[in-house]
């Protein structure tokens, strides 16, 4: 905030005409021109990344109300609007009600994640905390990372049968690997020179831990949820179009099943919002945990 | 093989404060060595601080100054010899190694988890910003500070521990001519208010004299020269009664001072 007040000041000192600085701070007094709360640029960022959006949507109404656009390939965007209201309103003997199967989803996803998150969050800690524990876990890790995620799904069925166990496990193992590595490599990129102050301090393990290692290794972990959300999301897509009998991917394969493109739109369009949605959470708590990184919040 | 050195201290617990070491040395050092891929670096120091006592150790790059100031700090754990320090130790580093992620007011109390504070911790902390003049920035983020004011965060932090024995790592040299004078004041007044014993490691002649009782110049992994600063405080690099002592110093850090080269 005193920064636009102080970029004014110093430009009306020497002198510049500098129509831009001079704007933002009315001449009389540059220290109480700025007041305090939200900073006016991030107010025009948010609507000015929806135009190209909405941009797209609309082209491509117009090309389907042109018949420029076969209805049969790709219906426009208000059948599939209407789709979904309709998807909501009734529930069906073929797809049951939307809510109903993004709640399912959203469960699979939510066991699923929490699974893997936890198992990863805890080896990543044994692993950058000790070299036993390096030499111990992180090779398995490794291996487990080169595995086709997806190649193992025959596998898992021949194993845990066709109910949510597989899908569960798919889940937490996209979700854990990411995770870990990030998690892993977070930990031991903590400058050593801090750790070296929590010696000199005599602080236990534990506290050292708590202090200096895990903040350190924020926001590298940060970055591995992020993507760790993404990879858990895909596997939930691929999980549970193998033989499902509730949720969005379920509900996909009906629609494959009766060729109606519209529903597997909407169940699309639910899994990118469900996507960014928690994309959108995960952003917020970088923003809230990472504060004290100069420049995040400027 | 030299038996590893044997720390007659216990860091954990809190001997406490500049009264209960005032029975022996603040630190004391026997035959202490240090080898890196056999290169020694240490030699056989012997080493006495007295409490209280401001001592400076000059020395050219890489004659093991850091060496023993980390010896002393209990950070290395593979010297040999003698190594006491009853009594609790600080450090202040050359950077000040402040938590990015703690607000300053926090990583000052952090010095004080393992010294438990007469008082609420927080208000010790403030006690401790205040004296370095950093009342107002107590609760900011330490990547907001400037070089200075980070660097008096960190003696803060070193200072809320009240430390018999506060070990000082070239704290200044990072810092621009005059923040530096400025740090140098303050160090004095904060040394003359606590009363810990100090070991400067600097490689300033300058600063060595202006503040210390005592500089040591360590060459060749011994102490090769100990000698009292006889001048009152406060002191003027240009006073007269610094000159003969400068000089020896220089002549000591293998410096030519008689103008050429």
């Amino acid at each position: 905030m005193p920064e636009t007040a102080n970029a004014g000041l110093i430009a009306r000192q020497e002198g510049r005409d500098d129509a831009a600085t001079l704007a933002a701070v009315p001449l009389d007094d540059p220290f109480e021109a700025s007041p305090p709360g939200p900073r006016p640029r991030r107010r025009y960022r948010g609507w000015y990344r929806l135009i190209s959006p909405v941009a797209v949507v609309l082209l491509w109404q117009l090309l389907s109300s042109a018949g420029l656009i076969p209805a049969d390939k790709l219906p426009p965007p208000t059948t599939i609007w209407h789709t979904a209201v309709t998807l909501v309103t009734t529930n069906s003997p073929a797809y049951g009600t939307l809510q109903g199967a993004m709640l399912v989803s959203l469960e699979r996803m939510a066991v699923g994640f929490a699974v893997g998150g936890t198992i990863a969050v805890l080896l990543a800690l044994v692993a950058g905390l000790s070299r036993l524990g390096e030499n111990t876990v992180d090779p398995l890790l490794q291996i487990l990372r080169m595995l086709p995620l997806f190649g193992l799904i025959p596998v898992f069925i021949v194993w845990f049968g066709i109910g949510e166990l597989p899908k569960i496990i798919l889940i937490a193992l996209g979700a854990a690997i990411p995770l870990y590595l990030n998690t892993f490599a977070g930990i031991r990129s903590v400058d050593a020179k801090l750790a070296e102050v929590g010696q000199v301090l005599r602080l236990s393990k534990g506290e050292t831990i708590r202090h200096v290692i895990l903040p350190g290794a924020l926001p590298q972990a940060l970055v591995g949820l992020r993507q760790s959300l993404g990879v858990a999301w895909l596997a939930l897509v691929v999980a549970e179009q193998v033989n499902a009998n509730a949720g969005l991917g379920f509900m996909i394969s009906q629609a494959t099943q009766f060729l109606r493109n519209d529903v597997i739109l909407v169940a699309l369009a639910v899994y990118a919002v469900l996507g960014l949605i928690t994309d959108g959470l995960v952003r917020l708590l970088e923003r809230r945990a990472l504060t004290w990184r100069r420049g995040l919040l400027e | 093989m030299a038996p590893r050195a044997s720390r007659v201290t216990d860091p954990g617990v809190t001997a406490g404060g500049p009264a209960a070491a005032a029975a022996g040395p603040a630190a004391r050092v026997r035959g202490l060595r240090r080898a890196f891929d056999g290169r020694p670096v240490l030699d056989g120091v012997d080493l006495d601080i007295a409490p209280g006592e401001f001592v400076a150790m000059l020395g050219v790059s890489g004659t093991g100054k850091s060496t023993l100031l980390r010896a002393l700090a209990g950070l290395d754990r593979e010297v040999t010899g003698e190594l006491s320090v009853p009594g609790t130790v600080a450090v202040a580093f050359q950077e000040p190694r402040l938590l990015p992620w703690r607000r300053v007011l926090a990583n000052v109390s952090l010095g004080l988890r393992t010294v438990p504070p007469s008082g609420d911790p927080d208000a010790v902390g403030r006690r401790a910003l205040e004296e370095v003049g950093l009342t107002g920035r107590a609760g900011a983020w330490p990547l907001t500070l400037s070089g200075g004011e980070a660097q008096r965060a960190a003696l803060a932090r070193a200072l809320v521990r009240e430390p018999s024995l506060l070990l000082l790592d070239e704290p200044f040299s990072a810092l621009d001519a005059l923040t530096r004078i400025a740090m140098h004041r303050l160090v004095l007044r904060l040394w003359a208010r606590h009363r810990p014993a100090v070991l400067l490691v600097t490689h300033d002649v300058d600063e060595a004299l202006v503040l210390a009782d005592r500089v040591l110049v360590l060459a060749s992994g011994q102490i090769v020269f100990s000698g009292p600063v006889e001048v009152p405080r406060p002191r003027d690099r240009d006073q007269p009664g610094l000159v003969a002592l400068r000089h020896r110093l220089l002549t000591e850090l293998g410096v030519n001072t008689e103008g050429q080269q």
